[in-house]
């Protein structure tokens, strides 16, 4: 899974059937401490995250379409988690999340 | 998922089956800001209603085929949707 944090939201009007009613969240990854992250991904939303939150992200199309009871929806990205606090040894959000 | 903008069509004139009749779009993938990134690639558009100039949203990998009806087809990047706008934390960049 991959650590980021809600960065945006993302809205389309035509889409496939299956992205109906979901909300789709720009979701920047975890840098490590003193970088600049610059990779993002697009996920859809399953426990609520809001903008600014560090979020845990399932980056895998069959767990992303379990959560959806689905067999063949093509998800692959999907929030799962809101994270409180995360660290790396003695460190503490080490990763570069800034508190919420 | 990722953003990308469509910069041109492609018409193939022999394609698998189940892929007949499926648009396909030349998309440049797009960092967060809206700049290019990386290499373009052809993608079929699931929408089919993307155009050159607009802003996409695309998928890759198995998930891309599963958008397309039949599924069971030879494709790896996906239209999924015409994205109207983005609204980032910082600032708000419309399409």
């Amino acid at each position: 899974m991959i650590l980021g944090r809600v960065i945006g939201e993302i809205h389309s009007t035509i889409k496939h059937p299956f992205y109906d009613g979901k909300r789709m969240l720009v979701v920047e990854r975890a840098a490590p401490i003193g970088t600049t992250s610059t990779d993002y991904l697009i996920a859809v939303d399953a426990v609520g995250a809001g903008v600014g939150q560090p979020v845990l992200v399932l980056d895998e199309g069959n767990g992303a379409r379990q959560i959806h009871r689905s067999t063949n929806a093509p998800v692959r990205s999907v929030v799962v988690g809101i994270i409180d606090e995360v660290s790396e040894g003695d460190v503490e959000r080490a990763t570069g999340i800034e508190p919420v | 998922m990722m953003l990308a903008r469509v910069v041109g069509v492609v018409v193939p004139c022999v394609v698998c089956r189940g892929l007949e009749a499926t648009p396909m779009l030349i998309i440049q993938p797009l960092d967060k800001t809206g700049r290019p990134k990386g290499r373009t690639l052809v993608a079929a558009d699931s929408t089919r209603m993307a155009g050159p100039g607009e802003l996409v949203s695309y998928e890759g990998g198995r998930e891309a085929a599963l958008a397309l009806d039949p599924w069971f087809v030879p494709v790896d990047h996906t239209i999924i949707g015409i994205v109207d706008a983005v609204h980032l934390q910082d600032r708000e960049e419309p399409s």
